[in-house]
């Protein structure tokens, strides 16, 4: 059948020329910029200069554009500030990330505190530009800047017995309205892998996107990026990394079992239980732009699949 | 005294305003990082708005006694269709791009999406059998299918609850407002026939 094409037509004298569309925003980032619009919208960009600029870029990246800096900075979810996208932008800014320290727990050789200064140092850092897909249908391209989770724990010497890596978030209930109400989660906010999932090259602990520290509100200083897994997955200002024998409880599985599992590996054919994950909604398109189809694993079967091979994916989702 | 006929001009002006905010909000680049959704969200609560102030208009003339309001409730119920005809527009055209086949699927896989078509499906009969002439043409039965508007109202709010992940507040305080309007119809009904009752003779009550 033909029709599985986009199949809808507006009138060419519709289409805004993309030269007066683009002249259309100089003039109102320039109206910004002067104060003329007042602040309608805040943008979180710093003017400083970029602390990894030029950094190679990863063989694991994607070749698609990233999606602009000022939207992956104004939506993202940070529950421990406010269930509102804008407010947790905002908020997040109270965050004190210098220094931070990092432990590392359980089922390992080498237990220890670690300075997050002396982890950059010792890590190789890449950009890898990886897509990002949330639960709530929409998703992004964003080039990360980082170093594997595996290189990391294989300097701790991980004992044979771990069989998980559990991530805990940061808890400080006097800036965290969230966390000081107790709403919703239970806090502070937790992650784990399954220790395969924890070693493989794609899983990359993410210390900055286009060149530059992580922004706050994207979890600085410190968060986990798991691409083939919904972002709720990458858990932010990490500061307790633990080797487990047996799984632990994560925030959102507890929280909603039947609608968060564990796995949360990104499948368009399983659809949450109220909507359906089988397109997303690309964010930086313009209107009209038709959704993306979601792709399995997030578009990374080929590396990450035969890590589920026996698994239904449906039972283990 | 107030002047009615202004009046009914003042309130068909600020009925289109959030629209007129709306439009200019998209000129100005101002819906946010997901402008689609932005926009989707917006006309979806102000359908719902109109459709809470469409119930409410009955409580406020028992509680106040003024007659005149009634003229406004159909047209308060014909913004509740506008704006929920562009939320459904907003999503057929721009977000799912008119492509049939996703549309389908998305409605099959999506529980919250099944109670938006319904409730949409009603405010839509609603609206077309508005004119004078349809309802003399219906008779009783126009009443009967306007009652409709109150199962409309409770699949409105369950479409809200179950597209969110989390933080219920808002949808909790529209369906404690949904909650407020029904009882009173309740209570409403519930006196009336306790009065007609007391007009009986003392044998049949």
């Amino acid at each position: 059948m033909a029709n599985n094409k986009i199949k809808y037509s507006i009138p060419s004298y519709e289409i805004t020329d993309i030269s007066t569309f683009k002249n259309r925003r100089n003039i109102i980032k320039a109206a910004f910029a002067s104060g003329l619009l007042g602040s309608g919208i805040r943008l979180h960009a710093d003017d400083n200069k970029p602390k990894w600029s030029g950094l190679s870029k990863s063989h694991l990246s994607i070749d698609t554009p990233n999606t602009p800096k000022e939207i992956i900075e104004n939506y993202t979810n940070y529950y421990e500030f406010s269930f509102n996208k804008n407010d947790s932008t905002v908020l997040s800014q109270r965050l004190t990330v210098d220094p931070w320290t990092i432990e590392i727990s359980g089922e390992v050789e080498k237990p220890g505190k670690f300075n997050l200064e002396d982890l950059l140092r010792q890590n190789t850092l890449e950009e890898r530009i990886y897509r990002f897909r949330c639960v709530e249908a929409w998703s992004m391209v964003v080039p990360w800047v980082g170093f594997s989770l595996g290189d990391l724990l294989k300097k701790v010497q991980p004992l044979s017995t771990a069989q998980f890596v559990k991530f805990t978030s940061i808890y400080q209930p006097e800036i965290m309205p969230n966390q000081k109400s107790n709403s919703m989660l239970q806090w502070p906010y937790e992650e784990a892998l399954r220790i395969d999932e924890a070693m493989h090259p794609l899983t990359l602990l993410a210390v900055g996107m286009y060149g530059d520290t992580l922004p706050k509100q994207n979890g600085a200083p410190l968060r986990l990026i798991v691409p083939w897994k919904y972002g709720f997955k990458n858990i932010k200002a990490i500061v307790k990394i633990e080797l487990l024998k047996r799984a632990p409880n994560t925030s959102w599985n507890l929280f909603a079992p039947d609608e968060y599992g564990f796995y949360a590996n990104v499948n368009p054919d399983l659809p949450h239980p109220r909507w359906s994950q089988n397109t997303e909604r690309l964010l930086g398109g313009g209107f009209f732009t038709p959704r993306r189809k979601t792709e399995l694993f997030n578009g990374y079967a080929e590396h990450v699949a035969y890590l589920y091979k026996d698994m239904d994916l449906r039972h283990f989702f | 005294m107030i002047d009615k006929k202004n009046l009914h001009f003042k309130i068909l002006v600020i009925c289109w305003l959030p629209l007129l905010l709306i439009i200019v909000d998209i000129f100005l680049d101002h819906l946010g990082p997901n402008p689609i959704r932005a926009l989707h969200i917006r006309l979806g609560d102000w359908s719902l708005r109109f459709l809470w102030i469409t119930l409410a208009i009955t409580p406020i003339q028992v509680i106040t006694n003024w007659r005149g309001m009634s003229d406004y409730r159909r047209m308060f119920g014909l913004f509740c269709f506008t704006y929920a005809s562009l939320h459904l527009f907003v999503y057929l055209v721009m977000d799912q791009a008119l492509q049939w086949q996703a549309i389908g699927q998305d409605i099959l896989e999506s529980t919250y999406i099944w109670f938006g078509v319904l409730a949409y499906i009603i405010i839509f009969l609603l609206a077309i059998t508005t004119p004078n002439r349809s309802k003399k043409l219906m008779g009783k039965n126009w009443k009967k299918l306007h009652r409709f508007i109150y199962l409309a109202s409770l699949l409105a709010i369950l479409h809200y609850f179950l597209q969110l992940k989390g933080n219920l507040a808002l949808p909790f305080l529209y369906a404690l407002i949904l909650f407020i309007l029904l009882s009173f119809r309740l209570i409403l009904v519930f006196k009336t026939r306790q009065v007609s009752k007391l007009m009986l003779p003392k044998g049949r009550r």
